[in-house]
């Protein structure tokens, strides 16, 4: 739901930030996990907390909360992810900080074959409040390690909610939702967006999973976008309205579940749709997106649907590489070119 | 002294285990049961010596050989059946068989198919005990083939440093699957990789539950008082096959005989200073609710196929 005339700015990352913090006020059983969330711990008041996550999201939260609900784990991505699974199972509602999206591979058995199938494998009995929050994204020079997005192999995944925010406003909205979701959500956020800022209301309110936003309205293509890519599809519609195009810009906002019904009803208004996705387009979001419309809206269809994507390789170190590696504005608007 | 009602209870937690499983195994080998069981006979020692100390706030977390945990936990042996039969009355409405049983009522978070995989669980339930202050014990039983999973390892620590309330049971029945732990296992004793985290490590003797049951109350009263985890490893004996229908071939039959020698049962019946009748009126008890619990099975639908897709996310 969201709130009328918000005049506060506040960056992505302190938006998530306030969300764990309202999260925490409003239920004690909302605890925090995972590596340097508080940083320094054990070692006495004036060095705890001296580092309050990776990217800074979770600082506000040790001070208020302390050491048992603020917990710094080990590097043991199997350990803490899966503790933060038994804890939801136990009752609690965690918050496991898992880093960078690419390291939830150290954690896949527990994610795959014990969260996202407790509930049904159980029959039903399991409610399983779990949120992991990731970092990801190509552009910092964080190499292949470190830069992957990831949230494609996560949709694919019964069980799962997949979470990809593109404003401050959604991100706070949506996490604060996911957080009191009964079942597993992986959250990703994209370090590129982290201190672009944005309105965000004080109070707390949170966004359904599974209603996308429609960023701009048009009447000659839809843009679909996931994550960071959507300030380049709102970017690529300025070009593409300058020369007479009319795109319509919408943010999934999570892809798991997928908001099908606003992107059909889109493009049959449209005719055409464009994807535009930064993970390797090989059974990705992008791919799905494309095969449900097609499936869907076949008939609205003027052309092919143009998916947009990173290339089939993992995100490269050096910026001459990097810099090609995700959807560029340029890339969307001749993808929109060739539809015309 | 163990004194001679705790006896009897352990006696009759294991008696129904048994029971419960030669029945598995007989309507098994009809064809009846879908899928693959993998049978706990031999091992009942375990799960009775331990789940004795538990009640139902306590938790555990047990393995795809884990009909005997949900037994001492307390789950209904006619759900438990039903579930084992595929039907829509089994604790998981037939959405998980044998290898799946779970009862969050009774604490019991699941059995679980991949080897090490409620370890960590069983961390995050002693985590969330731990984060209330609720003095609620976490057990996890593993096998010996877990030992050598990088999860215990992460989990133990993570337990050790953070005092969590957590007893993890090494199962050692000394094969993981045909892999004999001598060959996989860099220690004769799992519980020796406990200096390694700096926690108890312990050993009982699975052939005898009243060893077990002295061990498993130390591990237990230990954790509840926040004292922080222990590694339990009970020596253990495997009478049947990996899975029913394994021919074994790993091991021959004088192995395979030596091995029932070790029946916890039977020496505990030499034991017991009850009457005679006293124990045949228990074993008729077990042998009637065993028959009720197929006959539940037998009579509870199969689930809809057209509900496939239901409860994948909670309700």
């Amino acid at each position: 739901m969201t709130v009328a005339a918000p005049t506060r700015v506040l960056s992505l990352v302190d938006a998530v930030g306030e969300a764990m913090r309202q999260a925490m006020e409003a239920d004690p059983a909302v605890i925090v996990l995972g590596e340097d969330v508080a940083g320094g711990a054990g070692r006495g008041e004036e060095k705890e907390n001296a580092m309050g996550g990776s990217f800074g999201a979770t600082k506000g939260l040790f001070p208020l909360f302390g050491p048992n609900r603020v917990r710094d784990t080990p590097i043991s991505e199997a350990g803490f992810v899966g503790a933060g699974v038994g804890a939801a199972a136990a009752g609690l509602r965690p918050i496991v900080d898992a880093m960078w999206a690419d390291f939830t591979g150290l954690a896949f058995d527990q994610i795959y074959n014990q969260a996202s199938k407790m509930s049904f494998m159980f029959g039903g009995q399991a409610r399983l409040p779990l949120t992991i929050r990731v970092a990801m994204g190509s552009g910092l020079g964080a190499a292949a390690q470190h830069s992957g997005t990831l949230y494609a192999i996560y949709a694919h995944l019964p069980g799962l909610k997949v979470v990809v925010p593109s404003t401050p406003h959604d991100a706070k909205g949506l996490l604060l939702e996911s957080i009191f979701d009964d079942g597993p959500v992986m959250f990703f956020e994209h370090l590129k967006l982290y201190v672009a800022k944005g309105p965000v209301p004080e109070e707390p309110y949170r966004i359904p999973l599974g209603v996308a936003d429609v960023r701009r309205a048009g009447s000659d293509v839809t843009i679909v976008a996931i994550s960071a890519m959507v300030d380049r599809a709102l970017e690529a519609a300025e070009r593409l309205a300058a020369s007479g195009t009319s795109a319509e810009v919408i943010d999934p906002r999570t892809v798991s579940p997928l908001d099908l019904d606003t992107i059909v009803a889109s493009v049959e208004k449209t005719g055409a749709l464009v994807v535009v996705d930064e993970s390797p387009p090989h059974c990705s979001v992008a791919s799905e997106i494309a095969a449900a419309v097609s499936e869907h809206a076949f008939d609205s269809l003027n052309g092919p649907v143009r998916r947009v994507t990173a290339p089939h390789a993992p995100v490269p170190f050096t910026p001459s590489l990097e810099n090609a590696y995700a959807p560029s504005v340029q890339a969307i608007v001749d993808a929109v070119g060739t539809l015309a | 002294m163990i004194d001679g009602q705790t006896q009897l209870a352990l006696y009759r937690t294991m008696l129904t285990i048994r029971m419960f499983e030669q029945r598995v195994a007989r309507e098994f080998r009809t064809g009846e049961i879908p899928g693959f069981v993998h049978m706990y006979i031999g091992e009942e020692a375990v799960a009775a010596g331990v789940c004795a100390h538990l009640d139902d706030g306590d938790y555990v977390t047990s393995t795809h050989r884990g009909h005997g945990h949900c037994i001492a936990k307390g789950c209904d042996l006619g759900a438990m059946m039903a579930e084992i039969y595929g039907r829509e009355d089994g604790l998981c409405k037939g959405r998980g068989g044998s290898m799946h049983i779970a009862d969050f009522s009774r604490g019991m978070l699941g059995a679980n198919a991949i080897v090490g995989g409620g370890i960590a669980l069983a961390t995050g339930a002693g985590l969330a005990s731990s984060v209330r202050g609720s003095n609620q014990v976490a057990v996890a039983f593993f096998g010996d083939g877990a030992a050598n999973q990088g999860v215990l390892h992460e989990s133990l620590n993570l337990a050790a440093i953070w005092k969590l309330p957590v007893v993890y049971v090494c199962e050692n029945n000394g094969f993981a699957e045909s892999t004999p732990a001598a060959y996989a296992t860099s220690v004769p004793d799992v519980a020796g990789r406990a200096a390694a985290y700096g926690i108890p490590g312990v050993i009982a003797d699975g052939a005898d539950v009243l060893d077990v049951y002295e061990a498993a109350g130390a591990a237990v009263a230990r954790a509840r008082a926040g004292e922080g985890p222990t590694l339990l490893e009970v020596k253990t004996y495997r009478f049947m096959g990996h899975f029913e229908g394994d021919p074994d071939r790993y091991r021959d039959d004088d192995e395979r005989r030596t091995t029932r020698e070790h029946d916890a049962i039977t020496s505990l019946r030499a034991r017991l200073e009850a009457a005679e009748d006293e124990l045949a009126s228990i074993e008729a008890e077990i042998e009637a609710a065993v028959s009720q619990a197929v006959d539940f099975a037998r009579a509870s639908p199969f689930p809809d196929s057209a509900e496939l897709e239901r409860y994948v996310y909670p309700l």
